[in-house]
């Protein structure tokens, strides 16, 4: 097989792996914080997919402007369902937890199976069908788009934890949340500001996979196994980890596809995060449990 | 409850228990029958589409002079074993003759329930050969095998290549990697081997994962064969994901030959617009100058003006005629009764392509043949058999940057 097809479909699957990495970055931020596994991101995701769609039927913007809206109405529905439904839920068992998540998860899926239906539904723009050439290589320009848009989410994400006084307090919470608690710090507001940002996060990156994709209620599910298999690859709890799985992912199922058999691609997603587990359990970015 | 109420409960039970074909007489002013569709999950826009028939079909079968079906409906949300528990289901609720179920895993386990619990099954969709080769006495089967598809589909083939005068050389065998999948792949060569005039060799064959959301690999990898030409075997939301895939990386096949689902749905049609035009399909169809499929089609197009009439209407519509008709000769809804009814049906006046509705001894109509049809400016137009088109096969496909 000539070499270039190696080397589209490995830029294809390193520009997906950018977009599902920002949707993992929500996750580990908001695990890294709050400590709470949200079983519900797929859906989240999903959601995002189809507020999109929803506000490019009435407003004809691109998606890729609309994930400025979509992220701010899903930042409301983050920091709402950790301050109402979520907060109360903080000091009780993991499987609590767990079985509250999953219901928000059902309860998203059946209730975008009731307003929009089982059918895919997606985006066309003016560039959905172009492609750039560079050569022998080919590259989707939704993709280019998608992937260069969820670098500055994340970038603005890593500034904000790293240079506001709010950040700081957010990532004072995650290292300490008695310290926190002590020097005066509202940990409830914090982590629902976090669980926000979080949404956010998986709404900007909802808003920009439907310039890659098509959305259907019943991929929630897979996205949120996917999102925990970037994340745990990459380091639970670690924003630059979850990116790096994203790539890692993006890259492996693409290449695994074309030097094996494509139908098993996802194989190799999991066969990478099984050699994870064995080598180094806290992920690849991940830290040690003290 | 004390002890003679409970012999009496008890008695009760046992004289209903002793005397069946009059508990079933009792019932037999309608036929109880459990309509088995993939409604929700990866299926779902398909199973959907079959149950639109289920709307309209109770006026259409009066029109006929056939008994009322009392239809009980049950979602098997795409899943193999939802399919199984269902129907356990619908049977314990009473339904006493079984409709389904889109897809051939499902409809496979579907399959074994109705015969261990000895309730009738009119198979409406489901390909893969094996499902009645079991030696199963209550399954019915209205729709061709994949070797029959395959078998009609090159023999169609052939005609359209000698129409247009273009052959591909080469192909690339695309499949979804799901029950109908495997089992048309399986038959491909073996039957593809009985055809020696079919003019092009395969050069790879593609299996992918049905709920895939992103196939650029496989088109890739499908690309860089170097064939001239794609065979297909798809449902719809890959046949969108792939027309896309092949806009993106430039690369426009001289045919597009698909051998199942998505390529002639009306979503595909209305998603893609003029990027939708030119696959050729070989696939179970109607007849269109058979007077069923006149009026069917009118009830359709009446009731659902913005879906077409095809594929899933046709034979879900034909598996509830077999049961409506089968129900009307057996008298009863005694399901021996009826499984012995739908044995020997004989339905000329029918829907779709082919003689009519009979069963061979395993419960399978072989009679059944394919069409070919090919998307034309938004619409899809019959181009073979000669017998059955409404228009001319138009190949090489037009390329995509030249829409």
């Amino acid at each position: 097989m000539p070499f270039e097809v190696y080397l589209n479909v490995a830029a294809s699957g390193l520009l997906t792996g950018l977009v599902y990495g920002l949707m993992a970055l929500g996750l580990s931020v908001i695990f890294g914080v709050v400590r709470v596994v949200n079983f519900a991101h797929g859906e989240m995701m999903t959601l995002a997919m189809y507020l999109t769609l929803v506000l490019f039927g009435a407003l004809k913007l691109d998606p890729l402007v609309l994930l400025v809206p979509v992220a701010a109405v899903l930042f409301v529905f983050g920091y709402l369902l950790q301050l109402g439904v979520i907060n109360p839920f903080i000091n009780r068992p993991e499987h609590s937890q767990f079985m509250l998540l999953v219901a928000i998860a059902l309860i998203l899926v059946n209730v975008q199976l009731i307003v929009f239906g089982p059918d895919a539904k997606g985006i066309r723009t003016a560039y959905s069908f172009d492609s750039f050439q560079l050569g022998k290589l080919i590259v989707d320009a939704s993709k280019v788009y998608a992937a260069g848009a969820a670098l500055v989410v994340a970038a603005a994400l890593f500034a904000f934890f790293r240079y506001t006084l709010l950040g700081k307090a957010i990532r004072a919470c995650a290292d300490n949340y008695d310290g926190a608690r002590v020097v005066g710090l509202n940990v409830k507001r914090l982590y629902a500001l976090t669980f926000g940002l979080g949404a956010a996060c998986v709404g900007a990156a909802g808003a920009m996979l439907m310039v890659v994709t098509d959305v259907t209620p019943a991929v929630g599910p897979a996205y949120t196994l996917l999102a925990f298999v970037i994340v745990i690859t990459g380091g639970l709890g670690s924003m630059p980890g979850a990116l790096l799985g994203g790539l890692l992912i993006g890259a492996t199922e693409a290449l695994g596809g074309v030097l094996f058999t494509p139908s098993a691609k996802s194989m190799f997603a999991f066969a990478l995060l099984v050699l994870v587990l064995l080598f180094r359990p806290q992920g690849i970015l991940g830290k040690k449990a003290s | 409850m004390n002890r003679r109420d409970f012999n009496k409960a008890a008695g009760a039970a046992a004289v209903t228990a002793a005397f069946p074909p009059l508990n079933v007489r009792a019932q037999a002013g309608s036929l109880k029958v459990g309509v088995l569709l993939p409604r929700s999950g990866v299926q779902a826009g398909i199973g959907q589409d079959c149950h639109r028939v289920v709307t309209y079909t109770a006026g259409i079968l009066k029109d006929l002079g056939l008994p009322g079906l009392e239809l009980m409906n049950a979602d098997t949300e795409s899943n193999v074993d939802v399919a199984r528990s269902r129907t356990e289901r619908l049977i314990s609720e009473g339904a006493q003759l079984l409709v389904g179920a889109f897809d051939s895993g499902q409809t496979t386990a579907i399959a074994q329930v109705a015969e261990q619990r000895g309730i009738p099954l009119v198979i409406n969709i489901a390909a893969a050969p094996p499902i009645t080769e079991q030696g199963y006495k209550f399954v019915f089967r209205n729709f061709p095998t994949a070797p029959m598809i395959l078998g009609d589909a090159f023999a169609n083939q052939l005609e359209v290549f000698q129409a247009t005068g273009v052959s591909p050389k080469s192909v690339v065998f695309m499949h979804v990697n799901d029950t109908f999948g495997q089992a048309m792949q399986k038959g491909f060569t073996g039957v593809m081997a009985k055809f020696p005039a079919i003019p092009y060799k395969v050069a790879d064959v593609i299996a992918y994962d049905p709920a895939a959301r992103d196939l650029s690999v496989e088109v890739a990898k499908a690309r860089a064969s170097g064939a001239e030409a794609l065979v297909m075997v798809s449902r719809l939301n890959d046949a969108i994901l792939i027309t896309r895939e092949l806009v993106k990386q430039r690369w426009t096949p001289s045919a597009i030959l698909s051998m199942g689902p998505g390529w002639y749905e009306d979503q595909y049609l209305k998603t893609l617009t003029k990027l939708s035009d030119g696959p050729l399909h070989f696939v179970p169809w109607f007849d269109p100058n058979k007077k069923l499929a006149k009026q069917v089609e009118a009830v359709h197009n009446k009731a659902f003006p913005e879906v077409s009439f095809g594929t899933n209407h046709v034979f879900t519509f034909e598996a509830l005629l077999v049961a409506a008709d089968a129900f009307k000769r057996a008298g009863s809804a005694n399901p021996k009764a009826l499984a012995d009814a739908i044995r020997t049906t004989n339905i000329t006046d029918n829907v779709s392509t082919g003689p009519g509705i009979q069963f061979d001894a395993k419960g399978q109509n072989d009679k059944l043949k394919n069409s070919a049809i090919q998307n034309r400016g938004g619409k899809l137009v019959v181009v073979a058999p000669k017998g059955a088109s409404n228009a001319k096969p138009e190949l090489p496909m037009q390329p995509y940057d030249k829409r």
